[in-house]
Formats: C-alpha cells, sequence, structure tokens
C-alpha cells in the first residue's frame, strides 16, 4: 500500500492505496465519494466521469497513484452548497433520470460541454455525451434536459 | 509508480526499470489492469512530460508522444485524415486521455491513428536514454500489439510530411460512435510530392499498406494532372477498391467477418479517392 | 374546528410530477447496491466454470483456504443437500455440484477481506474437469438421441395452440424462417448484494432485485434456514429489464455471511455480470401465413424453438407467451403454433422486456410484410385490415376488451410528420463518427410493426400485490406512507405510488417506506404490472384509509370536504390491502381460454437509412402509438417509451450476445454495443388513451410493447430500402450486403414444417 495526496472537490485528501487501482475505486472504496459509477471498468460507458484538472475523464482508466497532487471533481462537487446545479435540476425535471446509474457521469459530462460550450447544437450535445451509455431513457430526456440547463444557466 | 517530471526523468526511469509499463492517457493498460489481464510490477507514468506534448509544422510536421486526440481535433497539425481519425476515437472521456504514443505504444490494428500515420509515411521517434532513432511506420509494427520498441525506449513522437489537404480517413464500426474499428481506411495524395499513401486497420495483423493500389492511383494523378483537382472515373475508383482490398488480409472474429472487411475496405477506398481526388 | 381552504393538491395522477429519487441520483448521492458498504464486511467473489459441459472430478479448495485475510471457501459440499433454486423450476443448485452445465455456471465462492484477496484466492482454487461434449444447438438438443443437459430430458416446456382448423388452405401462402439472437439486458448496474448476519442466526440482504419475496423463498432452503430468518431490502437498482428476476449472487452472498459471521459484499464487474445473469432467449421460428387476395388472413402457422440454455429460470412462460403471442394481433380465424424451449448448453436464458412476445413479433411482422406484398397492399393498409378491434378473439380464443383498435394505432404513426430531409453531417448518416458516407449509396427505408403482449402474471397464477397506507401528521401537518415490497427499478413505481395516494386521499405529502420483505409480497417488477398491481393495492388501500376518514369526520358531524384532515389524525390511519387482479384460466391443451388479464399494444414506425455500400444503418427516426389506457405520468410513459425502443433498436442493429460452441465471445462493452445517445433518433410518440375497465385508473402496464414492435419496424425499413430479406436479427453489415455465409440464417440448416413438432425436424 502506497500513500496518495490527492485535491477533491477542492479538499485535500490523502488515502492509502494498492498498486493498479484505478481512481474510481479509491474515490468509491477509500474516500467514501461512491458516486462515480462503476459500470464497466473499460470506459466504454461514462459512469465513472470525473474532471480531472477540468479535463473530462472516466475515472476507471485513471491509475490513481498517477492522479497524484490532482485536482479532481466528482459529481459530488456539482451542488454547491446544497444547491443543485441547473443541469442536475434539469435532469429531475424533465425526466432524464430513471434507474439514475449512468445520471452522475451524464451529469459531469454535460457540465464539462456547457463550460466550453455554452449554447451547442443537438448534435455537438449529442457528440459530447457520446461516451455516457444510458440503458433506461434512449436519451430523449437527456438531451432536452441539457437544453433546458443551457438556458437556465446562459441566457435571461 | 513512478511519475516522470520531465522527459529526461522519463528516459532515465524507463532505463532503470526497463520491465516498466509506460503509462499515458490509460485508456488501453488500465483496461488490462482492471481485467486482472495485467499486474504490472512497475509503472511509468509519462503523462505529465510536457515535452511530450509538442506540436511544430513546418514543411514537416512533428507531433508529441503526449498529445491527445482533442488537441488533435484543435487542430496545428494540418492533416485532414489526422483529425478524422481523432474523432473516431472512443468518446470525449478517450480522446481526452488517450494519446498518439499511446496508439503507437500498444500497437494494436484497430489502433485509430495508425493507418494515418502509414499512410503519412510517418517516422516513430523513439528514444531512450542514450540515443534517439526513428523508425518508418511502416517497419514499427510486428505484429498484433507488436512493435520494434525496446523496453528502455519511449516513442517521444511521430513525424511526416506536411502532405496537403487531400486526405482522409474512413473507419467502419457498427454503432455510430464510440466503437472499436472493423476497419479502417486512410489515404493521403501529397500533390506536391506526387506521392499516394493508402493504410489499412483492422484488415491483418498489423496495419497494412496497399502498394500496388498506390502505384496505380499515382498513375491516375499522373495522367490527370498532380497539381489540379480530378475525378476519377468509376472504372478507375472500382479498381482502385479492388487493389485495396487484395491487400487486405483480414480474418473473422467477434467483430466482422473477412469477407465483409474485404468487401468494405473497397467500398472506403472507392470513397476515398473520389473525396481526396476532388480536393487540391 | 377549523374550516379547511380547498387547495389544490399538486402531484396527482395524469401529471408529469418529478420522481422522488431524482435528486438524490443526480447528486450521486442515490445508494445503490453496489454502493453499500459496512466497516467490518467482507468482499465476496465467485468462480465460474469454463466449460460448458463438464463432469466435476474434484476441487481443491485448500491452498486458497490457507490463504491470509481468505475467511471462507465456500463449494457445494457446504450447501444443504439438494438445494436448488430457479424461477419455475428449481433445477438449479447454488454451487455446481458434480457437472457444470454451462461456461460461467458458479462453482466455488470465497469471501477474503478485500476483493483483491478474494480474486487471489479464487485463482488458488483448483477444479479438475473432465468435459464433455455440449449441446448448444437447441433444435439438435430436441433430437431423440441428443445427449441430455437435464436428466429428465431436454425439453423445459412446449405449448401448442390449436385454433379453428389446423389444416386450413387459402389462395395466397407466404412462409419464412426468421432467427433472433441472445439480447442482453445490459442494466447498467452490475448484481450486487450486501448480506449481514443477524443475532437470531438468521440473515438480511441488501439486494437489487426485481422481486423481493421471491428471492426469499428461492434464498432459505438454499441456506438452511426457515423464511422467517431471512430478510430482504430493496437496495438501489441500476435498471433490471428482467435481468434481476433471477436469483444470481443472492444465495451466495448469504451462504458467506452465515459461513464468516460478518457482513459481505458481493458487486459484479461488467464482464461477471454477462455471465452472472440470464439473457434474452434466442429463437428460431418458422412461419406460415395463408390470406385470401385481398390480404385478409385465413391461418398461421408457426413453430417456435427457444434456446433455454442450460436452466430452467422463466422459460416456461416464455414459451407460453411466444405461443400465444405468435399471430400477432390480428383476427385470423385458424392457427396452429408450437411452441418449444430446449436445454442447451448455452448461458441461460430468462426473462427480458417483452418476454418471448418480442421473438414472435419479429417473425410474423415480417411475414404481414410479405404477405401485403403478395397481395400488392402496403403495409399500413394489411395491418389495418386484419388488425384486432374490441371483441374480436386472439388465437387462444379471449377476446381482446378495453383496448384501442390495431387500425388506430397504425394509422395514427402512419400520419406522424416524417423526418424533412437527409441531413449533411456525416455524424448522422450511417457509419455517424466513422466519416463513411457523405450521402454516397444511402437510401432511406420506412417501416412498420404492431405488436402486442399481456400484462399482469397470466394463466392461473395468484398474482397479487400488498400496500400498506398509513395516514399520520407531524409538525408539518398531515403525512402519508405508504410500504410495499415492490421493486423501484428505475421505471418509476415510486411516483405512480406518490400520485395514486395524493389523488385519493387529497393529501401532498407522501413518503414511501423503504420496500422489504416485512410487509407482503408485491409480486415482480415485470410483465408490466406493476401500476396495474401495487398501483392497484395502494389505490384500494387509500380508499380504505379515506373511508376511516370518513367515518372519523362524520363521529364529528363533519365531512372530509369540510374539516381539516389533520384533526382527525389524532391517531393514524392505518390500512394494509392485498390487490389481486381478475383471476385468469389455466393453461389448456390447445391454449383455448382466457388465460391473460389484459394486453398491451402499440404500434411503430421507422425510418432508416442505410448505406448501401458498406451495409451500415442509421435509424433517422421512430414514430410510435401506444394504448397507455391513462398516463399517471406522461413524462415517465415517455420514458418508458423512448428507453424500451431503444433497446429495441439495439435488437434490431446492434446487440447480440455471440454465443460459439457454448462460450461467450463478446462479455464486454467494447464488443457488446449498446446504442449509444448518437444512434438513437428522435421519437415521436402518440400516447393513446384507452382505458381498461379492471385497470386503476384504467392505466396499462407500459413498460414492454416500445420493446417489442419497434424491432420489427426497424428491420422492416431496412428491408425496403435494401430490398433484402433479413430474416435474422440483430441486421449485420453482411446481411444488408448479401455477404452472409450461410444463404438464409441459421435456422435455415433445419427443415421444419411450420406448425408440426420441432422434434421432427430434418437437417437442410
Amino acid at each position: 500500500m502506497n500513500g496518495l495526496r490527492l485535491f477533491v472537490n477542492g479538499v485535500e485528501r490523502r488515502t492509502e492505496v494498492r498498486g493498479g487501482e484505478s481512481l474510481m475505486t479509491v474515490l468509491r472504496e477509500r474516500l467514501s465519494l461512491p458516486g462515480s459509477k462503476n459500470a464497466c471498468e473499460q470506459g466504454e460507458c461514462g459512469s465513472c466521469s470525473v474532471l480531472i484538472e477540468g479535463a473530462l475523464l472516466c475515472s476507471c482508466l485513471v491509475l490513481a497513484e498517477a492522479a497524484r497532487d490532482r485536482d479532481v471533481r466528482t459529481v459530488e462537487s456539482l451542488a454547491a452548497g446544497g444547491e443543485l446545479h441547473p443541469l442536475q435540476r434539469a435532469f429531475v425535471e424533465a425526466g432524464a433520470v430513471q434507474c439514475g446509474f449512468c445520471t452522475p457521469g451524464l451529469v459531469v459530462a454535460a457540465a464539462a460541454l456547457l463550460r466550453d460550450n455554452p449554447e451547442p447544437t443537438e448534435l455537438e450535445v449529442r457528440e459530447a455525451l457520446s461516451g455516457n451509455l444510458c440503458r433506461c431513457t434512449g436519451y430523449g430526456t437527456i438531451l432536452e434536459a441539457v437544453r433546458r440547463a443551457a438556458r437556465e444557466m446562459y441566457t435571461r | 509508480m513512478e511519475i516522470a517530471r520531465d522527459l529526461d526523468d522519463a528516459l532515465s526511469l524507463a532505463a532503470e526499470l526497463p520491465e516498466a509499463e509506460l503509462l499515458a492517457g490509460g485508456t488501453d493498460l488500465m483496461v488490462e489492469i482492471n481485467f486482472g489481464r495485467k499486474r504490472p510490477d512497475a509503472v511509468v507514468a509519462i503523462d505529465r512530460v510536457a515535452e511530450l506534448r509538442h506540436l511544430a509544422r513546418n514543411g514537416r510536421v512533428r507531433m508529441g508522444a503526449g498529445v491527445t486526440y482533442t488537441m488533435m481535433l484543435e487542430g496545428g497539425h494540418g492533416s485532414a485524415a489526422v483529425w478524422e481519425a481523432a474523432r473516431t476515437v472512443g468518446s470525449p472521456q478517450i480522446r481526452n486521455a488517450g494519446t498518439l504514443g499511446g496508439n503507437l505504444g500498444t500497437a494494436s490494428p484497430a489502433g485509430d491513428l495508425l493507418p494515418v500515420l502509414a499512410a503519412l509515411d510517418a517516422t516513430v521517434l523513439l528514444r531512450s536514454a542514450h540515443a534517439e532513432r526513428g523508425v518508418a511506420f511502416r517497419d514499427f509494427m510486428t505484429g498484433p500489439k507488436r512493435s520494434v520498441r525496446q523496453p528502455c525506449e519511449i516513442i517521444v513522437g511521430a513525424e511526416w510530411d506536411d502532405a496537403g489537404p487531400a486526405q482522409t480517413f474512413m473507419k467502419v464500426g457498427t454503432r455510430n460512435a464510440m466503437v472499436i474499428s472493423v476497419a479502417g481506411l486512410a489515404l493521403v495524395v501529397d500533390r506536391a510530392r506526387r506521392r499516394v499513401g493508402v493504410g489499412l486497420g483492422s484488415c491483418g495483423p498489423t496495419i497494412l499498406g496497399a502498394p500496388e493500389a498506390e502505384r496505380f492511383a499515382a498513375g491516375l494523378f499522373d495522367e490527370a494532372g498532380w497539381e489540379r483537382p480530378s475525378a476519377p472515373g468509376e472504372a478507375a475508383r472500382r479498381e482502385f477498391g479492388g487493389l485495396v482490398a487484395g491487400a487486405a488480409r483480414p480474418i473473422d472474429d467477434v467483430r466482422g467477418t473477412a469477407a465483409y472487411r474485404r468487401h468494405v475496405v473497397a467500398v472506403m477506398a472507392d470513397r476515398a479517392i473520389a473525396r481526396v481526388g476532388a480536393i487540391a | 374546528m377549523t374550516l379547511s381552504i380547498p387547495t389544490r393538491v399538486r402531484g396527482v395522477i395524469g401529471e408529469s410530477t418529478p420522481r422522488p429519487d431524482g435528486v438524490p441520483k443526480v447528486k450521486g448521492e442515490f445508494a445503490y447496491a453496489s454502493d453499500l458498504w459496512r466497516d467490518d464486511m467482507l468482499h465476496g467473489a465467485t468462480l465460474r466454470s469454463p466449460h460448458p459441459h463438464a463432469r466435476i472430478l474434484g476441487i481443491d479448495t485448500s491452498r486458497a483456504r490457507g490463504m491470509a485475510g481468505v475467511h471462507a471457501v465456500v463449494t457445494s459440499e457446504d450447501v444443504p443437500a439438494g438445494a436448488r433454486f430457479g424461477l419455475m423450476k428449481r433445477d438449479q443448485p447454488p454451487l455446481a455440484t458434480d457437472r457444470v452445465r454451462y461456461a460461467g455456471e458458479a462453482v466455488a465462492i470465497v469471501a477474503a477481506d478485500d476483493i483483491e484477496r478474494a480474486r487471489e484466492a479464487l485463482r488458488a482454487i483448483r477444479v479438475e474437469y473432465e468435459p464433455l461434449p455440449a449441446v448448444t444447438d437447441p433444435i439438435a438438443a430436441l433430437a431423440p438421441d441428443a445427449l441430455l443437459v437435464q436428466d429428465d430430458g431436454n425439453v423445459i416446456d412446449e405449448v401448442q395452440v390449436l385454433h379453428g382448423d389446423a389444416r386450413a388452405v387459402a389462395p395466397v401462402v407466404v412462409s419464412g424462417e426468421y432467427e433472433v439472437g441472445m439480447q442482453d439486458q445490459a442494466a447498467l448496474g452490475p448484481e450486487a448484494g450486501l448480506a449481514v448476519p443477524d443475532d437470531d442466526g438468521g440473515v438480511t440482504l441488501h439486494i437489487a432485485t426485481q422481486w423481493l419475496h421471491e428471492d426469499l423463498g428461492q434464498i432459505a432452503p438454499c441456506i438452511g434456514l426457515p423464511m422467517e430468518k431471512v430478510r430482504l431490502v430493496l437496495a438501489g437498482v441500476g435498471g433490471a429489464f428482467g435481468a434481476r428476476e433471477d436469483v444470481t449472487l443472492q444465495i451466495h452472498a448469504c451462504l458467506l455471511a452465515l459461513r464468516t459471521g460478518r457482513a459481505v459484499r458481493m458487486t459484479y464487474g461488467r464482464e461477471e455480470s454477462f455471465y452472472g445473469h440470464v439473457h434474452r432467449h434466442p429463437a428460431r421460428l418458422f412461419y406460415e401465413h395463408g390470406a385470401r387476395p385481398d390480404g385478409t388472413l385465413v391461418y398461421v402457422r408457426a413453430t417456435i424453438v427457444l434456446d433455454g440454455g442450460a436452466y430452467a429460470s422463466s422459460s416456461p412462460a416464455v414459451v407460453a407467451n411466444a405461443g400465444c403471442f405468435a399471430a400477432g394481433p390480428y383476427r385470423v380465424d385458424n392457427a396452429l403454433v408450437r411452441c418449444v424451449g430446449a436445454y442447451t448448453n448455452n448461458p441461460p436464458t430468462g426473462a427480458m422486456r417483452g418476454f418471448g412476445a418480442v421473438q414472435s413479433c419479429f417473425a410474423y411482422e415480417a411475414q404481414m410484410d410479405r404477405l401485403a406484398a403478395a397481395c400488392g397492399i402496403d403495409p399500413v393498409e394489411i395491418r389495418d385490415r386484419n388488425g384486432l378491434v374490441e371483441g374480436d378473439r386472439v388465437i387462444t380464443g379471449q377476446p381482446l376488451i378495453g383496448s384501442a383498435p390495431v387500425a388506430e394505432l397504425v394509422e395514427r404513426v402512419a400520419a406522424a410528420p416524417l423526418p424533412a430531409h437527409r441531413s449533411s453531417d456525416p455524424l448522422e448518416l450511417p457509419g455517424g463518427a466513422g466519416n463513411l458516407t457523405h450521402g454516397e449509396d444511402v437510401m432511406r427505408g420506412i417501416g412498420y410493426a404492431v405488436g402486442f403482449k399481456n400484462v399482469c402474471y397470466s394463466q392461473g397464477f395468484d398474482d397479487f400485490a400488498t400496500a400498506r397506507v398509513r395516514v399520520l401528521r407531524d409538525e408539518d401537518g398531515p403525512l402519508v406512507r405508504v410500504h410495499t415490497a415492490a421493486a423501484e427499478v428505475g421505471q418509476g413505481l415510486v411516483t405512480v405510488c406518490q400520485q395514486i395516494a395524493r389523488t385519493e386521499l387529497g393529501i401532498e405529502r407522501v413518503e414511501l417506506d423503504r420496500a422489504d420483505t416485512s410487509i407482503g409480497s408485491a409480486g415482480s417488477s415485470s410483465a408490466s404490472r406493476q401500476t396495474w398491481m401495487t398501483g392497484g393495492a395502494v389505490q384500494a388501500a387509500c380508499r380504505e384509509a379515506k373511508a376511516e376518514l370518513e367515518t372519523r369526520a362524520a363521529g364529528r358531524g363533519a365531512t372530509l370536504a369540510i374539516i381539516d384532515v389533520e384533526e382527525l389524525l389524532g391517531t393514524p390511519v392505518d390500512r394494509t390491502v392485498t390487490h389481486r387482479h381478475r383471476p385468469t384460466e389455466e393453461r389448456t391443451t390447445h391454449m383455448q381460454d382466457d388465460g391473460h388479464v389484459a394486453f398491451l399494444l402499440a404500434a411503430h414506425r421507422a425510418v432508416v437509412d442505410v448505406d448501401t455500400g458498406t451495409g451500415l444503418v442509421k435509424v433517422v427516426q421512430i414514430a410510435t402509438a401506444q394504448d397507455v389506457g391513462k398516463a399517471i405520468n406522461p413524462l415517465a410513459v415517455i420514458g418508458q417509451i423512448e428507453g424500451g425502443i431503444a433497446q429495441g433498436l439495439g435488437l434490431a442493429v446492434m446487440e447480440e450476445l455471440i454465443v460459439r460452441d457454448g462460450l461467450v465471445r463478446n462479455a464486454s462493452f467494447t464488443d457488446y454495443l449498446l446504442p449509444t445517445i448518437l444512434d438513437m433518433p428522435p421519437v415521436i410518440a402518440d400516447l393513446v388513451e384507452h382505458p381498461h375497465p379492471d385497470a386503476p385508473y384504467g392505466a396499462k402496464g407500459v413498460g414492454e410493447p416500445p420493446a417489442i414492435s419497434s424491432t420489427p419496424a426497424i428491420v422492416a425499413a431496412i428491408r425496403s430500402a435494401t430490398g433484402r430479406d433479413l430474416p435474422r436479427v440483430p441486421v449485420r453489415p453482411d446481411d444488408i450486403l448479401g455477404l452472409s455465409t450461410q444463404s438464409g440464417p441459421p435456422a435455415g440448416r433445419w427443415r421444419i414444417i411450420p406448425g408440426e413438432d420441432p422434434r421432427k425436424a430434418v437437417r437442410a
């Protein structure tokens, strides 16, 4: 076991990790942050999406020790001060949540999209979310949620 | 687990730990680790090596191994085929992580960028603590997931002639995004240097070229004139497609059949030469 | 006494109310089964057979038992003798005894301090196998001389539907052979559970499942405990779609917890999930339709063989369904259908959304299109002409009651606007990001399909649901608490229960207790049944509670309309009701019976672009009309419809668990492809509300129909774009290009006269 320091959601965190452990495992099993979901362990589903130094990544494909001292933002950081992020609110209201297992990853991916592109076209939204599988919704309500959130975030 | 600070650090770590796995974006290595297929005793992370993220274009394009697919989509390399190949890679998450060097290092016949490097006749740049060497991409891969890279060597980048705009990449997968290549094709027509390059992915144990097809296409451009756009006729496109398909050495696997790969390579080649022919 | 001011109660039925678990889910705080945690818990792992069929000569666990950090290694020797589990036949040992019958069957389990150690222990177990020949073709499995997968023969179950004249003749005859590949539910949340030993020697299992009480009934005998010492609590469920109807790790986790006296968590990874749960039945279907020259059906004859894999699971019911619905929602006086489920050494198959109706719909809708072509009429007209209307009898003799006419649904989808033009962005063309076509060789096609299926459990099954409703008051005012054992798997039952309680009681604040086995069964979250059943139970319990409130109000000389309900809640009102649907008839020899509660109907129109050069498909648009009876929550209904269509799209063009010689070849999300957001087209959904007289508020189930006829509609559209027969799903590029190695589907290797016994199949 090796020591590891990360800055997770703005807080310095230290933990022991085993060689080969992914950041996803460390977040879920060692740092009590189970919001990043484990659905494929090979970067195919996006359920474990996080931002590392601002870049959208699958935490299952990040070797935890290689993220030493990095800034990591998980879904748990989105609702600031207890208030839902506009995307989180839009996901609930647009019916974009069913079983919800894909939802944290989708919300993080959509947040990265709207940060970089406040007015995405529908096709840009689709391309940006193409790494996040959802098995319940058929994606229609997810598109609607992103549309609503973009409106709320960037227009008055 | 070592995190290299800079290239010198990475090279000395690679020399000290020749059995170490090099970790860049993690998109290949971490899958192997997560599924218990690899349990490396040592890992050297090279994702913080700034020197590997350089990109230069000056007649010759030189791309650092640490350039991610997302960076390739931002341009600066002048290669339409690189851009198109980068866009087919995985998802935004994967494109933010995966790198040129990782694609080369894994050396999968399905590596999306690799047919482009073949078609560009790129040179792979390998460096050890003692020496740097360039290896023509066509000599780099020796088999599925095998290459001439020595354990103490790091892939530092690749370089190729800036071949102009007449180039394209296509890839077949049975889903509209985030899919591993069933077959991929890159076509480069370097009008200034009067050279045609073809690279085939997922059609054999390594990335394949198609020398006969390249010669045939060069003949077409000799006739039509290298400097101006041209529209190869249907018969010529077909013949080109047939020659490219003839270079394929596909197998049946879980992702597709050999017969399909041979067929679709011909279709891609036909379309590619029509599209590229129109670009001067 | 204060007079209550009438206020509008928000979130009643008919409103698109947000789900109560939505906020914790978007925040990442919702506890799925795989998120459960105890500080001192152990981690369980499973050793599985690499062979599709083998004798177990010995298992040496000594090395694993001696490893540091390993707390238990359990094999069949540690399981009560004769223990068997299974949904409809108790035919599967919790851990293989002397034989393994499919690749992936559980052989041993371990519990260790962490998952790494548990996996190391698995690697240290030595199992000596003697590989045996495997039966992997379900038709070959039915031959009299076939090797036996199970000792009592390879027929899991069979049905014959005989309606009218089995030998009817007609001037227009079309026939065809069809095949459906093995689809996987691929719920995003992998199987997971946490078993905690109790002080009384019992165990509590926190589990993601579709049916707590059924699990309980299967677990208890396999762990040697009386039912009352086994308690189940529903953990967060990350999707189900049928895959959680069967027991997977439930028994294993409990065995390990009891053996170690410690809490044990088990969580499958994606690869193990593919091995751990049952899949949709692959099917081979042999059909003949006879009609008059105007397209009016005269007869349907069909033989259907379903591959049940190595254990029965719910195969008997899937077999019955595939048979019952084999002629589609059409009027036909004469039908002869045989459907057989076979044991093979392939992975076991069981429930998946659509449950037998999916397989036959793919075939009969292809047949209807062939018939239309033979009669020179269009696909809409043939469905209009033959479609069932209220009162018509289906081929099992049961009248269709409380359902929209088929013709109305078909005409609605036909009238939906078509997509205006072809996109110029390659991302929206076949091949998508692969940059394959910029319009070259792209052909557009349109296809139609209609499908139907039963809601609730059928054929005499005692199908019930229990709900407890309490009306109380606290510092925030009146409150309704609803408790059931029904599994919320993502479908939105929690919202439905709240909406019903608000509607019935006029109290806005409705909270749900965690589903567990301390209350009576709610039945399974399957067969599109929970709105009807648990919704019905909640409605009934609320009505009893309301009657009590009225009595209390009358006692004060008032009525509920004018009294503040809080004043009546000095003691809470507490009512528990068990709700049953109308009894159904048991299966008869020729399936001529009122075996079903009611039928669900939907129609789909698909528009596709096909790249005829590469054989790739982009589904451009789906229009659907579905008779939902009453949309309790329209937004949730749309979610079910779009989600079901996505799964139907997957089956049509990409999803197949590829099994060769009994071995799964693509147990990963890299090679088992699910539709992405770039694959799923816009959906135009038309909710048709023909209430069913027996259903709460007339609301029928909505979950399954979207996954039934969407697949054949898409394939019909591909046929219309390409002119190919395409008798198999998923449609592969090779099929579209005519490159398939066999002529026709593998089913073509057998000759079976439609309607005949498949045991009489001859190799073609």
